[in-house]
């Protein structure tokens, strides 16, 4: 039994006589290699071909229509669960500030019953139609943590009733209908105003009966005439007419009048202001017939038997 | 040269092309390594005053972004000898420094060093019409140069106008608007085997890629290691490769002779081999590390390790001394520089003003070179480097690399040629349109 001993250095016994590697590229790879390169092949393959497989698996996926309701179904409950958790609820509604009418109205406004999702709760849309309520001012509503909707009511405060043909409305002071009224009765505290559009002008009423002081007691309310000026109406039939400009000075130059001269004591029936230069007055039916008689004339009824030229409307 | 004419116009279109596109491939067909680097233009001059290199004569517009130099193959005394082998070679090259720029090359400036240049300085006049020199008498007179025979299958690789005179006005760079009589030009031709261009299209083309210019290595080399002053004043370029010696000689910022040593480093490798008894990569070794020309008392004692692997335990256990290694060395070294000193005669270098002599290329590192060629050359003689250029690597800026650096400052800044400058009208054929349209241009 011969054994070989190799005697060649031990370089020479581990390489075999394998061909030395070209170290040039192929043409095939150094083509590639330069395609590569290529600003527009290289954005398409690295972002056109990944964006198109996408695309196509997701449209082959949502093809079938099964699979669409399914994606669709999966997606609303996964969306309904977020919404429908704990602290999300919202349990109870806090009313500040409303009587007990706007605050039923205002649990009956509310879409959803508590507890619900404060998700279901549209607060926008809510306070909206909230301001739809002529009895509320302003609003202020917020999901307080604790599942708590807090709603801040300011209502508004009536000043004026405004008897109009429909009946009788309660206004705020800038004219916006509070509530109806069925009679006069049921606010005696509140000046009454009559007359079409006479709702347009509270402020100048408001300030017309501040300026009454000294006869508000014999005052019975204020009428609009032909959208343009004010009759302040007294107990006992009298009527002061006042212009369309400068109501107050005329009424408070009436009151000085009144003052001096007690001429609202007289048996006067209209006083007529409406040119400030030239205060007219209308006498009462009995003092025209003391006047009449004691100048030997017959007395005239209310009716009027003899035609009287009338001064001033 | 209507033909030649064209192909270089429309080469220097390629360049324009390429530049537009801001990348252009150099790639340097050496003997010994082919070198390839991926310039970068910007145009603008963006690229400033980064890591130290400063805004350097107008070649800041463009940058290296990628470069690469593998073993050449298939070349000969700088010709292509094997097309395959040295497409293969291009193809490593490229494929390197493509990778290294990430950018697609598709325009390259090529050089090459062989193909017996040969230079002639013609000289042509005219007569001005207009008393005047306008655009078209300079090309004018540029085509009334009288070419001798180059001889057959010869290319003109440079046709570089180098002096202007109107009337007894000489030494003009650029007589456009001078008054006169008498337009005078000497320009510069270098030919070169025109096989060898044909070669070297064919083999760039087989890469992918486009020639966009081709240029002389040893006026690509000349233009990165000559400084300024020198290729104003006049100087010697001499560019040691490894399949031969180029020597270029510039004055007034012209190249005005160029010719090639056929005797390289290649040969002194063979020496080595031939004398030791080693194996060419051995020799080469030895020449790259332990090479020298001047050999002194120490490296007598300096042992060398040849190696092998024969097999043969005697033979891989040799040793030779330094001095061993030098005394085969110099010998050859000194007939390349006996070569070159004959060149120089032949173009008269004796006569120049200036006589500064810059050795550059591989060959030149080796050590005391500059003390030999002192001896033999003449007394002004630097070893230099390549300028640098932004953003070249500080491996490929030894001396070797010098022809690409050149040939990238080409490709940034090409000199004047004959073809940069409109063709006279007369040269179209008769009847041509576009020799009407010339007319029409030169004489309204």
């Amino acid at each position: 039994m011969s054994v070989v001993i190799d005697h060649r250095s031990r370089n020479q016994a581990e390489q075999p006589s394998r061909p030395k590697r070209d170290p040039a590229p192929s043409r095939l790879k150094y083509r590639l290699e330069r395609m590569w390169l290529t600003p527009l092949y290289r954005r398409l393959v690295r972002v056109g071909l990944p964006a198109f497989l996408i695309a196509m698996t997701a449209g082959l996926w949502l093809a079938d229509e099964g699979r669409r309701a399914a994606l669709s179904e999966g997606l609303a409950g996964l969306v309904e669960r977020v919404q429908n958790r704990e602290a999300f609820q919202v349990t109870m509604m806090t009313i500040e500030g409303a009587s007990p009418a706007v605050d039923k109205a205002l649990r009956g406004m509310l879409p959803v019953d508590l507890p619900a999702s404060s998700f279901d709760i549209d607060l926008a849309a809510l306070r909206l139609q909230v301001l739809q309520l002529d009895a509320v001012e302003s609003i202020d509503l917020r999901i307080k943590p604790g599942g708590i909707l807090s709603a801040t009511v300011t209502e508004r405060q009536p000043a004026l009733l405004w008897r109009h043909a429909r009946g009788i409305d309660m206004l705020d002071k800038s004219g916006h209908r509070v509530a109806s009224v069925t009679s006069r009765d049921v606010r005696p505290n509140l000046p009454l105003i009559a007359g079409d559009g006479a709702d347009l002008v509270t402020q100048e009423a408001l300030a017309l009966i501040d300026a009454a002081g000294p006869i508000l007691p014999r005052l019975r309310g204020l009428v609009r005439k032909g959208e343009r000026r004010w009759d302040v109406i007294l107990d006992k039939g009298q009527m002061i007419m006042l212009p369309a400009e400068g109501a107050v000075t005329a009424l408070e130059a009436a009151i000085a009048l009144d003052h001096a001269q007690d001429m609202l004591g007289r048996d006067i029936s209209v006083v007529d202001l409406r040119d400030p230069s030239r205060p007219i007055v209308r006498l009462g039916l009995d003092a025209r017939n003391t006047l009449r008689t004691a100048r030997g004339m017959l007395p005239l009824g209310p009716d009027g038997k003899v035609i009287e030229e009338r001064k001033g409307g | 040269m209507a033909e030649l004419y064209q192909t270089q116009r429309a080469m220097r279109n390629m360049r324009r092309a390429a530049l537009q596109r801001g990348v252009i491939g150099i790639l340097d067909i050496g003997t010994s390594k082919i070198a390839c680097m991926v310039l970068k233009f910007d145009g603008t001059g963006t690229f400033r005053e980064t890591d130290g290199v400063g805004p350097m004569a107008g070649q800041a517009n463009f940058r290296v972004i990628g470069a690469a130099s593998t073993r050449s193959r298939g070349v000969r005394r700088g010709e292509i000898d094997t097309m395959a082998e040295t497409e293969r070679a291009i193809r490593t090259v490229v494929a390197a420094a493509q990778k290294l720029a990430g950018v697609r090359v598709d325009h390259v400036i090529a050089c090459m060093s062989g193909g017996r240049p040969a230079s002639y300085g013609l000289n042509g006049e005219i007569t001005l019409q207009s008393g005047k020199v306008t655009e078209h008498d300079v090309a004018s007179v540029m085509a009334a140069c009288d070419t001798p025979d180059f001889g057959r299958g010869r290319e003109v690789l440079h046709a570089q106008p180098v002096n202007f005179a109107v009337d007894n006005r000489s030494g003009l760079g650029d007589p456009r608007d001078h008054a006169g009589n008498r337009l005078a030009c000497d320009m510069h031709v270098l030919t070169i085997d025109g096989d060898l261009i044909g070669n070297l299209v064919q083999c760039i083309r087989r890469c992918d890629l486009e020639l966009a210019g081709i240029a002389s290595a040893g006026y690509a080399s000349a233009r990165a290691s000559l400084v300024e002053d020198e290729q104003e004043l006049g100087s010697a370029c001499i560019d040691f490769g490894g399949g031969g010696t180029s020597v270029s000689i510039f004055v007034k910022k012209h190249m005005i002779f160029a010719d090639h040593v056929r005797i390289g480093g290649n040969l002194v490798t063979q020496d080595l081999a031939q004398g030791l008894r080693v194996s060419l990569p051995v020799a080469e070794r030895l020449k790259t590390l332990n090479g020298g020309v001047e050999a002194t008392g120490r490296d007598d004692r300096e042992m060398i390790e040849v190696g092998g692997d024969t097999g043969d335990w005697e033979a891989d256990r040799r040793t030779v001394s330094r001095a061993d290694v030098i005394g085969v060395m110099r010998p050859r070294v000194e007939e390349i520089l006996e070569n070159v000193r004959q060149v120089l005669d032949a173009a008269g270098f004796d006569h120049m003003p200036s006589q500064q002599i810059v050795l550059t290329g591989g060959g030149s590192q080796i050590p005391g070179l500059d003390g030999l060629a002192t001896r033999i050359l003449g007394p002004n003689i630097r070893c230099g480097r390549p300028l640098r250029i932004d953003g070249l690597a500080h491996q490929l800026t030894d001396p070797s690399f010098s022809s690409a650096v050149g040939l990238a400052l080409f490709a940034a800044h090409p000199q004047d040629e004959w073809w940069d400058f409109e063709m006279p009208a007369d040269a179209y054929p008769a009847r041509s349109l576009k020799r009407a349209y010339r007319w029409f241009r030169n004489n309204w």
